[in-house]
């Protein structure tokens, strides 16, 4: 369990393989209709993005200014880590470190405990999903519910987020409302979204009102005023955490912006590029308690310095978890955020889960098709398709891709550097292609040609024909 | 070294982090960016508003809003109503309330805002002389007044122009609470406001 802390080398903890992200993405195409949707889905909160992108001008430099806070920020994390305590801590909250998740999930149950605290609210957090919080505290007797639609949506199914924006973009409302029914006897077969909120609106009010403690995440943590953003549309982390007395907020240490100002380049960068909004309806800015009550601040480490030792995988950290890598991602789109099995699905959640676990998440450096989309959507312009193009050589480094791939690898290299193999396999390839019947061609060992056609080969190859050529000019 | 002590998570996390190379870079001057400029900011704001789901009106002074507010359905409907405008009379003393659960039922609130912006309809609220925050949040229905002296182009210059309460709270609100988690449909009225009037004065 602790292996990644005594050690610098980044994805170093051994747990078994997960499912492949292929095998997992073979169950959700294995419904076409739903993929398309799904694709569809995610491609109309491009489209968005792209609106909101090219109304100002200077996008492309906030880009390069968020970058370049982010890469300051990150150079100077243990710095600005203590600033951000001592400002945080004379305003009134109360600041703690956890090593890992283990540690995270401890502190707030002890908080919670120490208030007698038996219900909670929380808002969307993808940390304390990354930590397991809710099984933790749930397993103590807690009640935990997550408020965000989307989030209790999946908790209610017993699912994770697909999506770290959208946490239910995979689900029908067809589903919401089955899943209503059942849960909170709304009407059956009653399939309007407005329905549907107005439902759940008033079930979580009651929520809200008897919570003893908010639980929250963190969007972004200043350092020189000690303060929290929180960003959300619904209202729900503000209304979760202004009527009980006890608010902890969780937050990975990569949060910390050093300047107030800086803000304001995040702030016009995050919901453009998450939703393609103007900006997140609430843009919540928290110093200290409230009259009264409690501001408990959770600093979480859980692989992130792992991520910062590694210098090929260290800007992944600038991430501020717009989610539009996985937007504009052609194989998340068409695979879900659940092929992952990974809190952090899409792009950046295949640079992630390696680096905290190289073994089991293997498989997801491959789950991309280097179209560099998600690099040119990046609001903070982590390089996503070079990093996971390098994850592909580390991978391969450490032998933990399958043996299949290495082998047709190292065959590939014998015949690419060897002009007579080379040409004697072009010729093989033009006449098989040409000659064999298709089903010794399309069968079960070729994976490529399940869903698609081969080419039709040549009849000559690029050598000939540039052959001819030269002799047709000298002639 | 990165040793792990489980007692001073602290200690482990910040001897990890200072162990480690990282490339340095200098911290970006933004005071010297060429943010777009509207050429009517009051009519980008009012803009804005509407199209995060918000209603937005100018009109000449407080007395009017008054005027106004007396022929709203909402305000008419409405048993228990806060306001923090002199001028705009509410039936809500948070002075008597002392536990914000008392506010359960708070159905209209007029409030002013120091700041808008004009690039995405956001207005800055502080609680500073409020006692209980939540007013912006559990009220069904939220009246936000804005000076047009105070409408700003860009977030650049908000965040120059305020200073957070230290400590207490605030924050930029745009349009009513929404959520499209339901297969992307736009539902305005998610936890907070399910209604925003905004009057520039």
């Amino acid at each position: 369990m602790n292996a990644i802390h005594n050690t610098n080398h980044t994805g170093s903890r051994n747990s078994p393989p997960a499912l492949d992200h292929p095998q997992l993405a073979n169950i959700f195409t294995a419904d076409q209709a739903r993929a398309h949707w799904h694709d569809g889905a995610l491609w109309f909160v491009r489209q968005k993005r792209d609106r909101m992108a090219k109304a100002i001008p200077e996008w492309e430099e906030l880009r390069s200014l968020a970058s370049q806070i982010k890469a300051h920020a990150l150079a100077n994390l243990p710095e600005y880590l203590e600033l951000f305590e001592r400002q945080a801590t004379e305003m009134g909250a109360v600041v703690h470190w956890a090593a890992d998740g283990q540690q995270h999930n401890q502190i707030v149950y002890d908080l919670l405990k120490e208030n007698r605290a038996q219900r909670v609210v929380k808002s969307k957090s993808m940390l304390t999903e990354e930590c397991h919080l809710n099984p933790f505290l749930e397993a103590h007797g807690i009640e935990v519910v997550d408020t965000d639609l989307g989030e209790w949506i999946v908790q209610l199914r017993g699912e994770p987020p697909s999506h770290i924006v959208l946490p239910a973009i995979h689900i029908k409302k067809e589903e919401v409302s089955e899943t209503f029914h059942q849960h909170i006897h709304t009407e059956e077969g009653n399939y309007d979204p407005t329905y549907l909120t107005r439902q759940a609106r008033h079930h979580l009010r009651q929520k809200f009102l008897g919570a003893q403690a908010g639980i929250t995440g963190v969007n972004f943590a200043v350092a020189e005023t000690g303060g929290l953003v929180i960003c959300t549309n619904e209202g729900n982390a503000d209304l979760g955490v202004s009527l009980p007395n006890l608010h902890i907020a969780c937050m990975g240490i990569e949060k910390i912006v050093p300047r107030w100002i800086d803000l304001s380049v995040f702030i016009r960068l995050l919901a453009r590029s998450a939703t393609g909004q103007p900006i997140t309806t609430y843009t919540s800015h928290f110093h200290g308690p409230r009259v009264g009550g409690q501001l408990h601040i959770v600093l979480v480490d859980n692989g992130r310095s792992a991520v910062r030792s590694h210098h090929t995988f260290q800007e992944a950290l600038h991430c501020i978890r717009c989610g539009a890598c996985m937007n504009t991602c052609p194989v998340y789109r068409r695979s879900g955020g659940h092929s992952y099995s990974n809190t952090v699905p899409g792009p950046i959640g295949s640079v992630l889960a390696p680096a905290m676990d190289a073994h089991k998440h293997h498989s997801l450096p491959y789950a991309c098709t280097l179209c560099g989309s998600c690099t040119d959507v990046c609001p903070v312009k982590i390089p996503l398709h070079h990093q996971l193009l390098a994850w592909r050589g580390e991978m391969a480094e450490r032998k933990l891709i399958p043996l299949s791939k290495r082998l047709s690898m190292k065959m590939g290299r014998i015949v690419l550097g060897n002009s007579l193999l080379f040409r004697t396999g072009g010729w093989l390839a033009r006449f098989g292609l040409r000659m064999l019947p298709k089903w010794l061609t399309h069968h079960r060992l070729n994976t490529w040609a399940r869903q698609r056609d081969l080419p039709i080969a040549p009849k000559q190859s690029f050598r000939a024909l540039f052959q001819q050529r030269k002799k047709r000019h000298q002639d | 070294m990165n040793t792990t002590d489980n007692r001073n998570p602290r200690r482990t996390i910040l001897d990890r982090l200072r162990s480690q190379s990282v490339p340095h870079v200098a911290l970006p001057n933004l005071n010297a960016g060429a943010w777009i400029e509207y050429a009517d900011p009051v009519q980008q704001f009012t803009e804005m508003i509407k199209l995060v789901g918000g209603n937005c009106q100018c009109i000449d002074s407080v007395s009017s809003v008054a005027k106004h507010l007396g022929s709203f359905s909402q305000r008419l409907e409405a048993k228990r109503t806060y306001s923090a405008v002199e001028g705009i009379p509410g039936n809500v003393n948070l002075g008597d309330c002392h536990d914000p659960h008392e506010l359960e039922n708070l159905d209209f609130v007029v409030y002013e805002g120091a700041l808008g912006v004009a690039e995405n309809g956001a207005i800055w609220i502080t609680d500073r002389d409020l006692r209980h925050r939540v007013v912006f949040f559990i009220t069904q229905y939220l009246v936000l007044l804005v000076r047009r002296t105070n409408i700003v182009h860009t977030m650049h210059q908000a965040y120059a122009q305020i200073a957070p309460p230290r400590p207490g709270f605030g924050v930029f609100l745009s349009g009513p609470s929404k959520t499209a988690d339901i297969e992307q449909s736009l539902v305005i009225g998610a936890h907070g406001c399910r209604e925003l009037q905004v009057f520039v004065l």
